[in-house]
């Protein structure tokens, strides 16, 4: 447990950067840049740093200190492996979509200070130990993504940042007043004290003896919110408008890391606190994590627009989680469906991660594939893109192929792990749900076909191939997709710990 | 009977009243002897100091007054009171007298500058006298020598017709009240054979004497005579027309100087009226005696009480709700004055009863420092408001509303003074008439626990309220709508200067009404 | 020491009224000078006082004989109120740095009012307390009538009247009650402690309560509050709404409150669901959250919606006090502070920021006016200012409102859930007004592109009446034991039953 508050320098990093870039004009995104990657060399040493700690009650770099004892609120910040992880992603995404954002010529100042404060969120709810400084923070994150859609947005912009809004809003409305219900019955909004009386059975005999046996409500209410993040069918139809319209380089943040705060979410607050009812309502919430796997692989394949397409088959990857999320709440479960548990959250874990990864690369491809002919990216306005730009045409199909779940990259073995563990727990879901896998295979195969091979159209010939820089900046992501593609246990070994240690605290 | 003695005690006692009139006389022959052929502004400025100076030595000359007042025949029978509240009232009256005079510099109603200062005087004399007088008959002198003057002075604007109309209004309303009055002192000296306050309360505490039929009669036309000299419902609709009609000055003297001395009447009549219970009381409440209407309590006490506080409250409403509806400042200030008088009217039972609780002669209640104190401030308020309306009038010709548009830019220093003034008579704090207010509801409600005082002092507090529209209508035109036009309006710097001292007064009485208050306390003394 | 806040104010308005007319700058840096002096005093006090109960500061026998002390006195309650007022001092004389038309009258009334507000809060005499109260009428009157818009003459005659009426219920219920203890002492604390009879108390507290209550913008007496502060110039609606309504709330509980307790006691039946005047108040308070809201939800003219959302956020102090509970009255006087600085801001950004350049308040007016471009400052200042509105984490509004709510819960989850409703609409009335007035997406017609006229720039005094407010809100929210260590304490007495 290091001293120094390195979590808190995290995520005051970034809003000091904010500052600095509100007033820096043209050189806005040379600060982003420095930031980010200062961010990034944090992540980083957290990361190490992390997996090299003692497992102390499964938090690392803890500070805790009163906020408002009178509504039970504290200043208590810490990481496990999974909020290491996502530490790392987020700042990994927030870098790229930096990088990938070199043509703001609106108000730049104001655009990187925006990024900057939603990579703050970001930091801030993937530490955060206490429900309000979890819930400063998630919303923290919602206002910046409102503005980016809003003020720098295509053509639809502004009822695509409306329904964005009203809807993320209304989730947390929801999670907002389960809370405090929660609150009002234990006096506590600490994650950790109150996983543990949960785990007891406390939690529901307090709720209950004070409120009424409203606990399945308030667990309603918590899935509804992180529903809308993740999302969940049918709380999904903000997304595929708000990513559309969203510059991509936004919408690299928004299926990058976002999304990712709906899952987190899940794993750290619906499953060990409402452990229980979720297992009461798994099989609607397994038909509906179905739903959304299908559904999302389906609507892909009916898009002819790039964006869109990428966006329902965001829907689809994180559908896998939903999966095995749901598919993890089995009450008493047996030594084997343990191991089976362990490993699909495992994979829902790596999933977020990767998934992460390549959704943001794949919508930084759509940047510059957009900016190269001018607007463009209706599925049919391409074709043979690989004879004038080989480069792209590559590295875009790694990122492609890892998406589609190609064994060797990095989109396999996280879904390998949820169906792995899923199977054994819930196998009609699993079934049904390799429907989405074909399905997305069909969809990635057309993507290729259509836009990279074929005959080429006369309006690409001049396509211009990546130049130095965008290579430059590239390599690296494609490089750890094939890393983390060929020798995952790089990050599944420092989360399993954690994994198993969630476990043993979640009570169905 | 040792009329050496007598004669003695007698001037002792006049001395303030004989040196008021030696002042008038001064004054005639000043203004008619010498000053024949000065122009106007010298002999009005001769006049007023004169009269200012008279008003002077009246006033130390009070402090010369031998205490417990004069007696007649030796037996006892106080005919004229010293010291105590008479005393406040009287220094009050002289006061406001003098102020009044100064006032009169740079105005141009009249030529008859001597005459109209020797009345004034002579008016003063008889408030001064009615301030004193614990005699049927010494009252009635002080009255008719108070009103007759007052008669005068409104008349005294030959060139305007209305100042005439005004006079003849309040001459033949005021002989009516007169003479109900006489009638009703008549009726009190057929049932109880004397013309002193004390014998004739004692005299009517007498059991036979409770319930005399005409005893309701007589106390229906006493307050008839006197609610009409401090313009109470329903005996005010003189009110109106003479604080319009009258010149300013003398509007003025109308509104301050009678109001004090009447009230002084009022407290001397209540005061000398507690004998009546005190035999019979020994602690019972008032409204216990009130419901079995048992001893003395009955006949003369309550029916003076009640008529008393049914004339408060309807002189609170009809003067507050009239008020609303003026377009003439001077009206505005006449409704209101009765709304004034109405406020005031609450504390004179109160005190009656006060005094009674105490089971004293020799000590005053509450009610009267704080009556004494309303009706002084309320007197010196007014003196300026009506100062103030009368530079005005005399730069742009007429008392209406619109008239005082733009005023902080012609002449902020008077525009500063009306603000004052006039939220002073709303009762905003930290103004002298929120504390004479405060102070007076106090009194009233201290008396006694029970559903009538409270719902008084509430009603009386609402119509306050209610008050301060039509003051900030006036306020409006002063410091918020523009201008129509905008020439700078030049007052007398005397006139300017005791409007300021006059405002100044108002604030400080507001931040430390224990200036006032205690010197009041100190002469009146609660036990 | 805190009391030289008061003398300053008040000297400054004297001063100001003599100055000599036509150097409006003179009048304005004065006004500034004496502004911030109160306010360093304010925040000298608020530290010296760290830790502690109540600090007599000056104890003078004004009448004796019937018991009126000038005394001045502050606990934590006070203190907070008083830094309030400061800060609000300030901003408006930021915010009112463009008045040209006579400066210095306006400065002097200005001065007049924020001393008679300091005053309020740190009387601990009842006599004095309502003199400092009433004295802040009528510079109340003169700012709107003078300086005003909309109506003004009207406005201002409503808000005084109204407030008139209320202070005149408040002055019989004090002669009652000082009356019934025995014409002793004004003094709070002795008044506290005669032991009123409860029958008494039981009518004198509504009486009062509701007196104080009409300036605190209390359903249904709230009308003249909307009227009063759109017509009211910027710098007098931030006071008003800013200070001025929480006075009506600080008498509710530093009178109403404390000296009539058993006023709330049940009167032993009960008619749908009331049963006491806790019940009353509480259910008025309630109503006047949602109320609040969805009118302003429905307006067309920007200051109305934010006046009325100030209706709706004193519900929300109104209901605190109500709940009797140490979480809900704290929470109570944490929302006086934090929508005194808030509503501060909005007034400032509707009203001088938007209104003086763009000269209409109209929502369909301005949605063409594309202000987010032309007005960036104002855009982004009214994002953090609705924010802060809302009741969004990280400001001071979330605080008090959640204290509130937690304690309404304790005593009745129903007032909770309706309160909530509130907050919700709150979100849409400030996402109406933020949409149509700066972030619209109307496309600028021909006409306007030609026209186009060039707003004035951003000066100085306002960018820092903005920070000022918005650092204010954003410092208490994200640490609000600033405050609550301070007002805990605090509420904690008042609730032992000592006004002490």
């Amino acid at each position: 447990m290091s001293g120094f508050p390195i979590l808190t320098l995290l995520t005051v990093l970034p809003l000091a950067g904010a500052a600095i870039a509100l007033f820096s004009g043209r050189h806005a995104r040379g600060v982003a840049l420095i930031t980010t990657g200062a961010c990034l060399a944090l992540a980083l040493v957290v990361w190490t740093e992390w997996s090299q700690l003692p497992v102390i009650g499964g938090y690392g770099f803890i500070e805790q200190h009163a906020w408002a004892p009178s509504l039970g609120i504290q200043y208590h910040l810490g990481v496990d492996g999974l909020g290491a992880l996502m530490l790392l992603l987020s700042a990994i995404v927030t870098l790229m979509s930096v990088d990938a954002a070199h043509r703001v010529h609106h108000q730049p100042g104001l655009y990187f200070a925006l990024v900057l404060t939603l990579e703050a969120g970001l930091f801030g709810s993937f530490t955060a130990l206490n429900f309000f400084h979890w819930f400063l923070f998630w919303e923290l994150s919602l206002i910046p993504a409102f503005f980016l859609i809003k003020l720098w947005g295509g053509a639809r912009r502004g009822p695509a940042a409306t329904q964005f809004f009203i809807y993320t809003m209304a989730g947390s409305a929801a999670l907002l007043v389960a809370f405090l219900a929660v609150f009002v019955s234990t006096g506590s909004m600490d994650f950790p004290h109150l996983t543990l009386l949960a785990l007891t059975g406390e939690l529901e005999q307090m709720v209950t003896a004070r409120l009424g046996p409203v606990m399945i409500w308030l667990a309603i209410g918590v899935l509804a919110g992180f529903a809308v993040k993740v999302p969940m069918i049918p709380f999904h139809t903000w997304l595929p408008a708000a990513y559309a319209e969203a510059p991509s380089p936004v919408t690299m943040l928004l299926t990058g890391a976002m999304s990712k705060m709906g899952v987190y979410g899940l794993l750290r607050i619906a499953l060990p606190l409402f452990g229980h009812q979720i297992a009461q309502m798994r099989t609607p919430l397994l038909v509906l994590a179905v739903a959304t796997v299908v559904m999302g692989a389906w609507a892909a394949a009916a898009q002819k627009d790039l964006k869109r397409i990428f966006a329902y088959s965001s829907v689809n990857h994180l559908g896998y989680c939903l999966l095995a999320i749901f598919a993890l709440a089995v009450p008493a479960a047996g030594a084997a469906a343990v191991t089976s548990q362990a490993m699909a959250l495992n994979g829902v874990i790596l999933q977020m991660f990767n998934h992460g990864i390549t959704a943001a690369a794949l919508f930084w491809f759509v940047a510059m594939i957009q900016t190269r002919t001018g607007g463009h990216r209706g599925i049919d306005q391409f074709g043979g893109l690989r004879k004038p730009a080989p480069v792209l045409a590559g590295l875009m199909g790694i990122a492609l192929f890892s998406s589609l779940g190609l064994p060797g990259l990095n989109g396999f073995p996280g879904e390998f792990l949820i169906f792995r563990g899923v199977f054994p727990l819930a196998w009609v879901a699993a079934t049904v749900s390799i429907l989405g896998l074909l399905v997305t295979a069909v969809v990635i195969l057309t993507v290729i076909q259509k836009v990279f091979w074929g005959p080429v159209a006369e309006h690409c010939v001049n396509f211009p191939d990546l130049h130095h820089g965008e290579r430059l900046a590239l390599a690296p992501v494609i490089a750890l997709m094939l890393l983390v593609g060929l020798v995952p246990s790089l990050i599944v070994s420092s989360v399993n710990p954690t994994v198993m240690n969630l476990l043993a605290h979640w009570r169905f | 009977m040792n009329y050496p003695e007598f004669y003695s005690a007698l001037f002792r006692v006049t001395l303030p009243e004989t040196a008021l009139e030696l002042a008038a006389l001064l004054v005639l022959i000043v203004d008619l002897g010498f000053l024949r052929k000065a122009a106007l502004k010298v002999r009005v400025t001769v006049a007023a100091l004169l009269g200012v100076a008279g008003c002077g030595a009246a006033l130390w000359t009070l402090q010369l007054q031998a205490q417990g007042g004069l007696s007649f025949n030796g037996t006892g029978e106080i005919l004229l009171a010293s010291g105590g509240s008479a005393q406040v009232a009287q220094s009050g009256i002289l006061i406001l007298t003098a102020l009044t005079l100064l006032l009169l510099i740079d105005s141009v109603f009249t030529k008859h500058v001597g005459e109209y200062v020797a009345v004034v005087l002579m008016a003063a004399t008889g408030g001064l006298l009615i301030a004193a007088a614990q005699d049927l008959l010494v009252i009635f002198i002080g009255l008719e020598l108070l009103s007759l003057g007052l008669y005068i002075l409104t008349a005294f604007a030959k060139s305007s017709a209305k100042s005439a109309e005004a006079a003849m209004k309040y001459y033949l309303f005021g002989g009516m009240a007169a003479a109900f009055l006489l009638f009703g002192f008549s009726y009190l000296y057929g049932i109880t054979g004397s013309t002193n306050l004390n014998q004739i309360f004692a005299a009517l505490a007498v059991s036979e004497n409770v319930s005399h039929p005409l005893l309701i009669v007589a106390v229906v036309l006493i307050f008839a005579g006197l609610g009409f000299k401090v313009a109470a419902v329903p005996f005010h609709l003189w009110a109106p027309d003479t604080y319009e009609g009258a010149p300013a000055p003398a509007a003025a003297f109308i509104a301050s100087v009678s109001k004090v001395a009447s009230f002084a009447l009022l407290l001397s009549i209540g005061f000398a009226s507690s004998h009546i219970f005190i035999p019979q009381l020994a602690g019972a409440a008032w409204s216990a005696q009130l419901n079995a209407g048992i001893g003395a309590g009955s006949g003369f006490g309550i029916s003076w009480d009640v008529i008393v506080f049914v004339a408060a409250l309807l002189s609170m409403v009809v003067g507050n709700l009239a008020a609303l509806a003026q377009v003439s400042v001077r009206r505005l200030l006449a409704y209101s004055a009765i709304a004034h008088a109405g406020y005031l009217l609450l504390g004179i039972p109160t005190n009656n009863y006060e005094v009674a609780l105490r089971l004293s002669f020799t000590s005053s209640g509450r009610a009267t420092g704080a009556v004494l104190f309303y009706v002084l401030t309320y007197g010196l308020t007014t003196i300026g408001a009506f100062g103030v309306v009368g530079v005005v009038e005399r730069a742009t010709g007429s008392d209406r509303l619109d008239s005082f548009l733009g005023l902080h830019k012609r002449n902020p220093v008077l525009a500063a003074v009306l603000l004052v003034l006039f939220l002073s008579l709303a009762g905003i704090p930290p103004l002298a008439g929120f504390w004479a207010k405060f102070n007076l509801f106090a009194a009233v409600l201290g008396v006694s626990a029970g559903p009538v005082p409270f719902i008084l002092v509430a009603l009386a507090v609402a119509f306050s309220a209610v008050s301060l529209y039509y003051y900030l209508q006036v306020l409006k035109r002063a410091y918020v709508m523009p201008a129509i036009d905008e020439t700078p309006i030049k007052a007398h710097p005397v006139t300017l200067t005791v409007l300021v001292l006059i405002a100044a007064t108002v604030v400080l009485l507001g931040c430390f009404p224990a200036l006032l208050q205690g010197w009041i306390e100190g002469l009146c003394p609660i036990s | 020491m805190l009391a030289f806040a008061i003398y300053l104010s008040f000297a400054g308005a004297l001063v100001m009224a003599l100055l000599p007319k036509g150097r409006p700058a003179l009048a304005r840096w004065l006004a500034l000078a004496v502004a911030v002096a109160g306010l360093a005093v304010a925040v000298a006090g608020f530290i010296a006082g760290m830790g502690q109960g109540r600090i007599v500061l000056v104890d003078v026998p004004w009448v004796p004989s019937m018991g009126i002390h000038f005394l001045l006195a502050a606990d934590g309650i006070s203190r907070v109120l008083v830094l309030l007022t400061g800060l609000a001092a300030v901003a408006g004389v930021l915010f009112s740095w463009n008045i040209e038309l006579r400066t210095n009258e306006f400065f002097a009334f200005f001065l007049a009012l924020i001393g008679g507000v300091y005053g309020v809060f740190l009387s601990f005499d009842l006599f004095l307390l309502f003199v400092f109260y009433e004295i802040a009428i009528v510079p109340k009157y003169f700012l709107i009538a003078i300086w005003g818009s909309t109506r003004r003459e009207y406005a201002a005659m409503k808000l005084a009247i109204y407030s008139f009426a209320g202070s005149a219920m408040v002055l019989i219920g004090l002669l009652a009650a000082y009356t019934t203890a025995g014409s002793q002492s004004t003094g709070l604390v002795e008044l506290a402690r005669a032991g009123l009879p409860v029958s008494f108390q039981m009518w004198c507290f509504p009486l009062v309560f509701t007196g104080f209550a009409i300036l605190a913008g209390m359903w249904p007496f709230h009308t003249w509050a909307p009227t009063g502060h759109v017509a009211a110039p910027t710098g007098a609606s931030m006071l008003l709404a800013g200070v001025v309504m929480k006075l009506g709330a600080y008498g509710c509980l530093r009178v109403g409150i404390a000296l009539f307790p058993h006023g709330l006691d049940p009167w032993g039946f009960s008619f749908a669901g009331i049963g006491s005047w806790r019940d009353v108040f509480a259910v008025l308070a309630v109503i006047g959250i949602v109320y609040g809201a969805l009118v302003a939800l429905a307006q067309t003219d920007f200051k109305f919606v934010i006046g009325y959302s100030s209706v709706s956020h004193m519900g929300f102090v109104l209901l605190g006090l109500m709940t009797l509970n140490q979480i809900g009255m704290t929470g109570a006087v944490l929302q006086m502070f934090s929508h005194g600085i808030i509503a501060g801001l909005l007034f400032a950004i509707a009203g001088r920021i938007v209104y003086d350049r763009t000269h209409t308040r109209q929502l369909a007016e301005l949605e063409k006016m594309h202000l987010s471009r032309r007005l960036p400052f104002a855009a982004w200042a009214f994002v953090i200012a609705g924010l802060a509105s809302i009741g969004m984490p990280g400001f001071s509004g979330f605080w008090a409102e959640m204290q509130v709510l937690v304690g309404a819960w304790m005593v009745n989850p129903w007032w909770t859930v309706a309160a909530g409703v509130g907050i919700v609409v709150g979100v849409a009335y400030i996402w109406r007004a933020l949409q149509k007035v700066f972030f619209s997406d109307l496309l600028p017609s021909a006409r306007e592109l030609e026209q186009g006229h060039e707003l004035a720039a951003i000066t100085w005094p306002e960018v820092t009446g903005v920070v000022l407010l918005a650092g204010a809100s954003l410092a208490v929210g994200l640490w609000p034991r600033i405050l609550l260590d301070t007002i805990e304490p605090a509420v904690r007495t008042l609730l032992a039953g000592g006004v002490q």
